[in-house]
């Protein structure tokens, strides 16, 4: 059997070392030229009790000779280091799935801590799979045992026996993961060569031991990639990127003020160590000091940007209302998770919509947009200053906890074709002039103040949060002038729409029976559920990156569309902004398990969709003159 | 620098709102003069303030200035310490500001050292909101959210800053010409975090608060105005403070009869300064001036550009520094190598 993809999970204790094997199973995917997207599922606690559900950790990765773009849907492959891991991915994998099982651990104590009341090799529950029983422990600690290490410290090689011994089911050699393990662990001779030893033995055991039958033949070919150079990226790291990107083509420094908080920590690890790259970052006391800080920056001629989830964005509110009001260039990332409170803090989730849009005291709009995959953070991250600068206003980048972890192959972009970011400079005056004139002389298209920072000589002005003359800048509680300047704060972000790029769809045409509408990290799986249709004549994919303003041409589009499918990973927020900027009515998919979306799940959405003759012709409301 | 500013140089054009007889107007008076007297450049001097009465401060000076959020300005000063180093930056708060909301950023601004100046306006009263107690308010304030008097324990900003780290504690009357101005030009010369404050009068919600040691008839009893390396002696060289070892605090003594027993004022003794700050009337006299003063500690943003191979210089590209991981390339065929 030739399959043109492959899902595999790895699933362990936190302390297994999952997360690792799995990386060094996509690098190795990587160099075999599959295509590839992956999943780190993980639990909140660091290290939960070993051998309990909750503690399980998994690393999944789907790879293939065809485009991947999601994690995939039921896995084929699962390891299983422990019975807990079996018993909270059994729910997920495919029947018929190879299923490698640590027996070692499959003792009584072992059992009774996953909640297990029979072993369940004896109940008929695994009759569907093909289970393979390995003693992977036993096999780990006699391949190491001539190094001379603890029980516990050769124990902790097995994640590289079992990464052996999947390489040589997936017929490959293990020479580039044992460099990397030579680099990794060059400091540490012997837990070098135990792992390197570990890991050969994995690798030769598929090779000696009656394995064979029991394995299904993966032969997953090679993916068909536009031409060019390629690295594997995580999503925080192309977000770090980016945002260096953005301080090069703006020629200013990056200034990154975060307080730690999963899934939005990453990217501050990764900028920590950009400092060659212009970008200084900052770890604040808390999440308030951390945006003020980043404001502060701004003002000083730094671009100031601050990283959060849900909780932390919702601490910030305050004083990005203080950005808006002195009209300064902030950019404000949000890894969204699950909530509400701390709700799920390493599980993926898009309900942060509301919060970015709507939720701040006051007509307080700013932009939002967002990032689709972990390659598109970087070009997310660029945009998002560009329209900071510009504008002279915060911008909110909606990531989420997927797409922080989640890894994907990147055709390297060519920066030098990226246009430079140009700032705001002050317009000609001379002295005598009122300074305020000056410094609110914004311009006429994007409503965007000149950026004049302190220590420039002869334009000393004050700032604030109080409300401003619209033309002096100097303190005004005058009531047209509240109006006009409320009017101009919507204007300005509504003036974002005038420079961004029309909405083109993904897949499909630009009219048909159903547009499948989404945004944020579901894209892979909604664009491989409408690929998965017969012919794309009917069902279109139209995925949305500028969330606030909608481009211009979204409401038009969106008429040409019998009917309108829009899956989130909440309880249906583009749903209720399209209604309300556009008029438009959607049929809400909704899903807030943690878990991403399946590609199977939305194709049956879809199916059942266009099977259904709507008993009203619901096709989407012409827009009022002013709802934009 | 062709000719010295002046003071006058200093003032805003902006209409100040002040209530008539507020103590904020003789500290403006002093930081415009102590501006012009430490030849502050104005393009290169920010203002940066929070919420409450003082916090309007940053309108009426003819330098930048950053009128912020509730106790915030620590928090976003520090930022644009970060953005540009050589700004000379003054942070304006207030005991409600600094002290209650915006603890924790006060807190962390002086355990960093970050290189500006914080003026702390202690009036022990919301003045903005009209006239509830605050943080510094003594117990059995009386004020429309505690009609049967305050019961909190207040706290002293002194032993605030101490706690914190703080390296440059300073105390003032704002009325004070002469102990506000020579503080103030103090903690300019200082590198990192210097902490001032300035005991300030409203006239309106806590009127006379500090006449216990402010009234013109209590100025030499109770008041000590503390210099560096000279004896701690006050009520016109009388009386002098000394160390009472047994209980490990401070008495006072005749300073003619017991010379040698009265202390000298050491800036780098911390535990002198948390026996100064602590003193209060009428027991003991007010201490003022320059309570601590220990230099030679880097600055915040000194040591965060320092700490930096590179200074934060870009000294690479994204395009190269993206590369620097495992590349595949495809070539036009699309077959992978």
């Amino acid at each position: 059997m030739e399959a043109q993809s492959v899902v595999v999970r790895f699933a362990g204790d936190s302390g297994d070392g999952v997360q690792l094997m799995g990386t060094q199973f996509v690098a190795a995917t990587a160099l075999a030229g599959n295509d590839f997207a992956t999943f780190p599922d993980y639990p909140a606690e660091i290290r939960a009790p070993a051998g309990t559900t909750f503690g399980v950790s998994a690393y999944q990765i789907h790879l293939g000779a065809r485009p991947i773009t999601t994690a995939g849907d039921a896995p084929q492959v699962l390891v299983a280091f422990n019975p807990a891991a079996l018993k909270v991915n059994l729910s997920l994998i495919a029947p018929g799935a190879l299923i490698i099982l640590n027996i070692d651990t499959f003792t009584s104590r072992g059992l009774a801590k996953a909640g297990y009341k029979e072993d369940p090799r004896t109940t008929g529950v695994l009759d569907p799979y093909q289970v393979v029983e390995v003693d992977l422990t036993k096999h780990t600690l006699e391949a190491v045992a001539s190094f001379g290490l603890s029980k516990s410290d050769a124990g902790r090689c097995k994640n590289f026996w079992a990464l052996g011994l999947v390489q040589w089911m997936f017929n490959r050699e293990v020479a580039s993961i044992a460099d990397w393990i030579g680099k990794k662990f060059a400091k540490e001779p012997t837990t070098r060569d135990a792992n390197l030893a570990a890991l050969r033995a994995g690798h030769a055991y598929g090779e000696t031991a009656e394995l064979t039958a029991a394995v299904p033949h993966v032969g997953t070919g090679t993916a068909k990639f536009p031409p060019g150079e390629y690295r594997g990226i995580r999503g925080s790291e192309a977000l770090a990127l980016g945002l260096a990107a953005a301080g090069e083509l703006a020629d200013r420094k990056i200034i990154f003020c975060s307080y730690p908080i999963t899934p939005a920590s990453p990217v501050l690890h990764q900028l920590a160590r950009y400092g060659h790259l212009g970008v200084g970052v900052f770890q604040a006391e808390d999440e308030i000091a951390a945006v003020c800080a980043a404001i502060g920056a701004s003002y000083g001629g730094a671009i100031g940007v601050t990283s959060s989830s849900g909780p932390g964005i919702a601490l910030k509110t305050e004083a990005i209302g203080l950005a808006i009001n002195a009209e300064l260039p902030l950019v404000v990332v949000d890894s969204q998770r699950g909530g509400p409170s701390t709700g799920l803090p390493t599980k993926t989730e898009q309900s942060d919509l509301y919060q970015a849009v709507y939720g701040r005291n006051a007509d307080a709009p700013i932009p939002v947009i967002a990032a689709r995959s972990p390659s598109d953070c970087f070009e997310v991250a660029i945009e998002a200053v560009r329209i900071a600068l510009r504008h002279m206003t915060p911008v909110m980048l909606l990531s989420d906890g997927y797409l922080a972890n989640a890894a994907e192959p990147w055709l390297l972009p060519n920066l030098d074709e990226f246009p430079r970011i140009t700032t705001n400079a002050p317009g000609p005056h001379t002295v005598g002039d009122e300074i305020g004139t000056v410094i609110f002389n914004r311009d006429p298209q994007s409503l965007g103040r000149p950026w004049v920072t302190p220590g420039t000589p002869g334009l000393m002005h004050r700032i604030g949060g109080l409300e401003k003359d619209i033309r002096t800048g100097n303190i005004s509680y005058d009531a047209q002038n509240h109006q006009a300047m409320t009017q101009l704060r919507a204007d300005k972000v509504a003036a974002v729409a005038k420079f961004i790029p029309p909405q083109q769809v993904e897949l499909g045409l630009e009219e048909g029976a159903l547009a499948v509408v989404g945004w944020g990290s579901t894209y892979g799986a909604i664009y491989q559920a409408v690929r998965a249709m017969p012919a794309h004549e009917r069902e279109s994919h139209i995925h949305i990156r500028y969330l606030s303003p909608f481009p211009e041409n979204l409401g038009e589009l969106l008429r040409g569309f019998d009917r309108i499918l829009v899956p989130e990973m909440n309880m249906g927020q583009l749903a209720s902004l399209l209604r309300d900027k556009l008029g438009v009515e959607t049929v809400q998919l909704n899903k807030v398990t943690g878990q991403p979306f399946l590609i199977a799940e939305l194709v049956q959405k879809i199916r059942s969709l266009l099977a259904a003759k709507p008993a009203v012709h619901s096709a989407p409301k012409a827009v009022s003159g002013d709802r934009k | 620098m062709s000719t010295q500013l002046q003071a006058k140089d200093f003032a805003s054009s902006q209409e100040v709102r002040w209530c008539p007889g507020c103590g904020d107007y003789a500290v403006l008076k002093s930081v415009t003069r102590a501006l012009a007297d430490v030849g502050a450049v104005p393009e290169k001097t920010v203002f940066v303030s929070g919420i409450g009465c003082a916090a309007r401060f940053p309108y009426y000076v003819e330098t930048y200035g950053f009128h912020t959020i509730h106790g915030r300005a620590p928090a976003i000063a520090t930022g644009l310490k970060l953005a540009n180093p050589e700004l000379d930056v003054w942070v304006v708060t207030g005991d409600g500001d600094g002290l209650s909301i915006g603890g924790n950023h006060l807190m962390h601004a002086l355990r960093r050292n970050v290189g500006f100046k914080i003026l702390l306006f202690n009036n022990e009263v919301y003045g903005l909101t009209k006239g509830q107690y605050s943080p510094t308010s003594r117990v059995g304030t009386r004020s429309p959210s505690s009609p049967n008097g305050s019961f909190d324990t207040p706290i002293l900003p002194g032993t605030f800053a101490l706690g914190a780290g703080a390296k440059f504690i300073a105390r003032a009357i704002d009325v004070d010409k002469d102990g506000l101005g020579k503080v103030l030009a103090a903690a300019h010369g200082f590198e990192g975090a210097s902490f001032v404050e300035i005991m300030q009068n409203c006239i309106v919600y806590n009127d006379g608060v500090y006449n216990s040691f402010t009234d013109r008839d209590k100025e030499a009893s109770a008041q000590i105005h503390v210099v560096h390396e000279e004896p701690l002696v006050f009520d016109n060289g009388t009386k002098g403070l000394a160390f009472d070892a047994p209980t490990m605090s401070l008495k006072i003594v005749d300073a003619h009869a017991n010379p040698n027993e009265v202390l000298r004022h050491d800036e780098n003794n911390r535990i002198l300064a948390q026996l100064l700050v602590t003193m209060a009337p009428p027991e003991f006299p007010m201490a003022l001036g320059v309570i601590l003063r220990q230099p030679g500690s880097p600055s915040f943003e000194h040591a965060y550009y320092a700490h930096q191979p590179t200074k934060l210089e870009r000294t690479a590209r994204v395009a190269d520094v993206l590369r620097q991981t495992s590349l595949w390339r495809v070539p036009p065929d699309g077959a992978p190598k």
